[in-house]
């Protein structure tokens, strides 16, 4: 049985317990034996996933459903690219599969929610197999609308309703950008597989068109600005382990769609795509990483960073288009294998991160970080697993979030090659952007935990606050383990990337399994290596002997007491500072521009007892200068042809008739 | 036998910058005292400090937690790496592959996020001040660190720290618009970095001018001790990465003799207190700006940085 | 052979001026902003000093002696004096705040480099990229004019915007009536400055009459 067959008949197990969970959602075991066989079947399809990547297999030939149009079918095929994306979907899913077991006992509508789980990790997996533009589309707005039910499973909170309906716009609106896209790619021809697709090249007048439809189309669905509105108001709205499938996973797979389309099936790039990429992906990464320190909801926060790590994939990406274009094919190896590292760890951390705050809102019911506080003593597991995702998506050695960013500088570094001026200018600019995002990721996470985990208890919530069940650990701490894995042993994923760099680009990095004490040599031995091992191994020594050394030399004696503040300890909790505090010089350096924070103090005449006021101001200018306008018009619009629903049978009659007059003139004309 | 040689130089510059950093804060206390007609503390002081430290009784808060104890030593480890990793009387060390210029700004990175989440800890407001001002300082000196970074890099064709030293000794570099721009860019990281005046005042015990000393406003014992340490340690880094970079002339090459060694760590002592001297100089001669100066102060030591790397693109194929 | 130690120092000359120029726009004071033009003038005549040592060109110390004196020492020291006499205000309000304005300056001089650098494809290395500082100085003396709101701002933003244009000239080699070309600009500048203290004159006391202001100093009573 070839690789692609055992997954679909994953998948089709999938789809089974869905309708399965249909049925049975008001039992009381529903929960563990929905998500309990989801997690096998996605296990099962991560196994057969990671043999075909680690086996090399190569091409599996596709296999043609009759399923779909009559003289198309449905082509599925999986291919070295498509084998990365379904380890790191089926990962996902078995994770968030086995913290569901945990998570969903406290589910107040588990009849809205688990019909749509097992569907939402079946349409995803079936996405990146697909081998023809129909079933790719079909797949694409399944998983759409399946995630669209996820979103709206607590419908009766306003806030919800809201996120639902607009991401509903907007992913109908990506899946136009797509379709037409598809359209264009098939070409007067019509070949629908992507194996016509392949062949039918577009010419150079219509491959920026359908790159500006991908990046409109795929991009939306990834979370570029301008296009990322939908993401912070339906990602935090869904349960908490479907929010990590959507940010940690769903993302992914539309980065997926954006490569297959743009490396593979669109033909041989050129040099000022890179430019749009690079611009599109830094101002994602700085927005996104701004907007989330502003943030007071936790998991609209990791929304936001989801934002700021796409704009990083897309910067990866950027590069390997500007390389590829300019016949560097073993710089866009290197660019290319950056993004995809990327792909892979954010959606380990960022996954975990999400299932972190899908334990405190399950343990405290709280989402606001002004709230929380001093978890650390409560949830030392969960507190553990959060500090180790903060610290990983913070870039900081030697976890696996350095290696991507490390690698992706790597790539800035080659490129003074290029020829083009406008590549030389915006390239270190991008980088520069790149290292600012970075930098601010670290302030959010310390801010984040800080507030969160450390501190005072800010609420009684918080502070009767007790650990979640073994599964949702079990979960979180597999993540961690998996980030530690992928810091210290880089080279092998390095190794997996290189079949789906060769496919897209035409190079690879040179074998990293190979190279001496397991460092990763991305371009030659003279240039730059890193060791994550030996850095983790330096670091462990090192403190050892300070331990060590303290512990014979120095003395013992510790005692608890009142914290020293200065002497002026305050006891009451409230005093301490509060996540905006932490945001607050961050806020006023960079906020004051973007989004035209301004603070207003109000304060009361000498004698007057009411309170003072502090009130901070922000807008969001994308929304305000983007959207608003759009939805006033589409109102506004809507209102004037009202009118049309209380016309007499005359009137529509004749409307009926003007109609039919006008197309015989069309074809008079035509003919 | 070769092996054993370079793994002996690996431990000895381990050794070093571990026993002269807290020299050099000595050096440029004392300087500093004389510069303002004082006599100032002895140069061995910050030893018996930490001796005394070590000695004394750790009192830790009530509501603090393992992270609290545990983030010294964590600190100390990751600044005492990226310190052995700067070449000091000798260049191409047995282990300067496995980390490059990114990873010691990175380390370093480190560092300071377990020391802010440790202000965090105890729920003062004093720590949050340290944090949140630490944490927007270092949102602007860690991209102009790497735009620095950048810059040598290119320069040298490769990020591993030994490589731009020898690059920078070996003499065919001349005299770079670039380099001289991400020069003052690295001075001004620095001295944000170090928590020196004009950006922070180490000495200072007024909460409106603290940034690094309200976040270690809680430890007490051998747990200030280590942090101590840790800071010195930083101090040194910078003025090694300095001197190597800039001022190459001494270091020894990888495998040379043990003459070429003393040598080196002759030369290496004298930019220390070369460095220490004209910091201290420095910090007197100069006020501490108001906190919201500072983002301006970084911001153009970010738009330098980004300068040296913008002309070393633009003009690499002339 | 001409020791290419002697391009790197105009090179770095050249540079110089540019990061003085954008030390220029970080200032927020009125002294420190007097100050730093003094520098950017010495630093100009040590460019064209250098520039007249190694093209033998001795007419060029003429242009490096009257940048010292003129507008190194003479016009500070008299700027210093205005603004202390007639109390104007010592912080320099900007428009857009200081991080943006150096940001603006940073696009200003990769856009500066990116022209020379495409325009003068036959010229050797090291003079295109002279030019292309020159440029970069000439364009944030502008940036300064545009983006304070004080006159003495404005006017050092003039000045630096000359000595930008005299950087260029003294580099380009032969260039004929720098000597003159120079007198002229502090000619002009002279002028402008004596124009800021009748303008402040009759703002405060409504007229230029020299006869009033006597009458107001107590004379001729």
């Amino acid at each position: 049985m070839t690789a692609v067959a055992l997954l679909l008949i994953c998948i089709a197990a999938l789809l089974a317990i869905s309708v399965g969970a249909v049925a049975l959602a008001r039992a009381k075991a529903a929960t563990l034996l929905v998500y309990g066989a989801a997690c096998a079947a996605s296990a099962a399809a991560l196994a057969i996933a990671l043999w075909h990547v680690i086996a090399a297999a190569g091409e599996s030939p596709a296999i043609v459903l009759p399923l779909g149009l009559p003289w198309l079918g449905a082509h599925f095929r999986i291919d070295a690219l498509s084998g990365l994306f379904l380890v790191v979907v089926n990962l996902g899913g078995a994770a968030a599969s086995l913290y569901g077991i945990g998570y969903g006992r406290h589910e107040s509508a588990p009849a809205r929610v688990l019909p749509f789980f097992p569907a939402f990790l079946a349409g995803m997996n079936l996405v990146v197999m697909a081998d023809d533009a129909f079933s790719f589309l079909l797949c694409w707005e399944f998983m759409s609308l399946v995630s669209w039910a996820l979103v709206m499973a607590h419908h009766r909170d306003a806030e919800n309703t809201r996120a639902g309906y607009i991401y509903l716009i907007i992913a109908s609106f990506g899946t136009l950008c797509l379709l037409l896209a598809f359209g264009l790619l098939a070409g007067p021809a019509g070949g629908y597989g992507f194996d016509e697709i392949r062949i039918a090249a577009p010419g150079s007048a219509l491959a920026p068109v359908i790159l500006a439809l991908v990046l409109l189309g795929a991009g939306s669905k990834a979370g570029l600005v301008p296009l990322h509105v939908w993401l912070p108001l339906a990602h935090p709205a869904a349960p908490s382990h479907v929010s990590a499938l959507m940010s940690g996973v769903m993302t992914k797979v539309a980065v997926y769609g954006f490569i297959r389309i743009v490396f593979d099936l669109l033909g041989p790039p050129e040099w000022w795509w890179a430019m749009v990429l690079l611009f599109f992906g830094s101002i994602s990464a700085l927005i996104g990483i701004l907007s989330a320190l502003m943030q007071q909801d936790l998991k609209r926060l990791l929304a936001f960073s989801t934002i700021e790590n796409i704009g990083i994939i897309f910067i990866g990406l950027g590069l390997a288009l500007g390389f590829g274009a300019n016949a560097m094919e073993w710089a866009a190896a290197l660019a290319l294998t950056a993004a995809l590292f990327h792909v892979f760890n954010h959606a380990l951390f960022k996954s975990l991160l999400f299932l972190g705050a899908g334990a405190i809102l399950n343990a405290t019911g709280l989402r606001d970080l002004d709230k929380m506080g001093g978890l650390i003593h409560r949830m030392p597991v969960t507190a553990f697993a959060f500090l180790a995702g903060a610290v990983a998506i913070s870039a900081l050695p030697p976890l696996n979030g350095f290696v991507s960013e490390w690698l992706t500088f790597q790539a800035v570094l080659v490129s003074p090659e290029l020829p083009q001026w406008g590549l030389k200018v915006l390239v270190p600019t991008a980088g520069a952007m790149m290292a600012l995002s970075a930098a601010l990721v670290a302030a959010c996470f310390v801010k984040v935990f800080g507030i969160a985990f450390l501190g005072r208890a800010r609420s009684t919530a918080v502070a009767e606050a007790k650990e979640v069940d073994r599964f949702s650990l079990a979960a979180m701490l597999g993540f961690v383990a998996l980030c530690v894995l992928a810091g210290l042993l880089p080279g092998f994923v390095i190794d997996a990337i290189a079949p789906a760099a060769e496919l897209l680009v035409g190079a690879r990095l040179p074998t990293q399994a190979y190279v001496p004490w397991l460092s990763i040599v991305p371009v030659a031995e003279a240039r730059s290596s890193y060791n994550g091992l030996l850095v983790f191994a330096f670091i462990a020594f090192s403190a050892s002997f300070a331990v060590v050394l303290i512990h014979r030399f120095a003395t013992r004696a510790i005692r608890r007491s009142a914290p020293w503040d200065c002497g002026f300890p305050d006891p009451s909790p409230i005093t301490q500072y509060t996540g905006g505090s932490v945001a607050q010089p961050i806020r006023r350096v960079f906020g004051s521009l973007l989004f035209l924070a301004r603070e207003q103090v109000e304060m009361p005449q000498p004698g007057d007892t009411s309170a003072a006021r502090f009130r901070v101001e922000m807008r969001d200018l994308i929304w305000e200068i983007g959207y608003a306008p759009i939805a006033g018009i589409v109102g506004y619009a809507a209102d004037r042809l009202n009118r049309m629903q209380f016309l007499t049978i005359r009137r529509y009659l004749s409307l009926v008739f003007l109609a039919l007059v006008g197309l015989l003139l069309v074809l008079v004309v035509w003919l | 036998m070769a092996v054993i040689a370079d793994l002996l130089v690996q431990g000895g510059q381990m050794l070093v910058v571990l026993l002269l950093a807290p020299l050099l804060t000595g050096l440029v206390r004392k300087m500093k005292a004389r510069l303002l007609r004082r006599q100032g503390p002895p140069l061995l002081q910050p030893y018996r400090d930490l001796l005394r430290l070590l000695r004394k009784e750790a009192v830790v808060a009530e509501n603090a937690s393992w992270l609290f104890r545990i983030a010294p030593y964590l600190i100390f480890a990751a600044t005492w790496v990226a310190a052995a990793l700067v070449p000091t009387f000798a260049t191409g060390l047995m282990f300067s592959w496995s980390a490059d210029l990114i990873v010691i700004v990175a380390l370093l990175g480190s560092a300071r996020f377990f020391l802010a989440l440790a202000g965090m800890d105890v729920g003062t407001s004093f720590g949050g001040i340290g944090a949140s001002r630490e944490v927007m300082i270092a949102s602007l000196a860690e991209p102009a660190m790497i735009m620095v970074v950048f810059t040598l890099a290119l320069i040298a064709g490769s990020t591993q720290l030994s490589t731009v030293a020898g690059y920078m000794l070996s003499g065919g570099v001349g005299l770079r618009v670039s380099l001289g721009l991400s020069l003052v860019a690295l001075l001004m990281v620095a001295i944000a970095e170090n928590a020196r005046i004009p950006v922070d005042n180490p000495a200072t015990h007024l909460e409106l001018t603290m940034v690094h000393e309200a976040m270690v406003l809680e430890y007490s014992g051998r747990h200030l001790a280590v942090i101590e340490a840790a800071s010195f340690l930083k101090l040194l880094l910078y003025v090694s990465l300095i001197g190597s970079v800039f001022a190459p002339w001494g270091v020894a090459q990888a495998g040379a003799g043990l003459a070429a060694y003393v040598i080196g760590g002759a030369a290496y002592v004298a930019k220390l207190a070369v460095g220490g001297i004209l910091l201290a100089v420095f910090e007197t001669a100069i006020a501490k700006m108001r906190v919201f100066r500072v983002p301006e102060f970084l911001g153009a030591a970010l738009m330098l940085a980004l300068l040296a790397t913008l002309l070393m693109f633009m003009t690499r194929s002339l | 052979m001409i020791n290419p130690l002697v391009y790197d120092v105009a090179h770095l000359l050249a540079g110089g001026m540019v990061l003085v120029s954008f030390m220029l726009l970080y200032q927020d004071r009125m002294h420190g902003l007097l100050n730093v033009f003094a520098l950017h003038a010495v630093v100009l005549a040590l460019s064209v000093a250098w520039e007249a040592l190694v093209q033998h060109a001795p007419h060029l110390f003429i242009t490096a002696a009257i940048a010292l004196i003129v507008k190194a020492i003479i016009i500070p020291v008299a700027l210093h004096r205005i603004v202390r006499r007639l109390d104007i205000h010592r912080s320099v309000e900007t428009v857009v705040g200081i991080g943006p304005t150096m940001l603006a300056g940073m696009g200003l001089v990769a856009l500066s480099t990116a022209l020379m650098l495409r325009v003068t494809p036959g010229a050797d290395a090291l003079s295109r990229q002279d030019l292309a500082f020159a440029l970069s100085v000439v364009l944030l003396g502008l940036l300064m004019m545009v983006s304070r709101r004080n006159a003495i701002s404005q006017v050092v933003g003039l000045m630096s915007i000359e000595n930008g244009l005299i950087l260029a000239a003294a580099g380009a080699k032969g260039m004929p009536l720098v000597v003159e070309i120079s007198v002229a600009f502090s000619v002009l500048v002279a002028f402008i400055v004596i124009g800021i203290f009748l303008f402040r004159i009759r703002e405060r006391f409504d007229t230029v009459d020299v006869q009033a202001l006597d009458r107001f100093r107590g004379e001729n009573q």
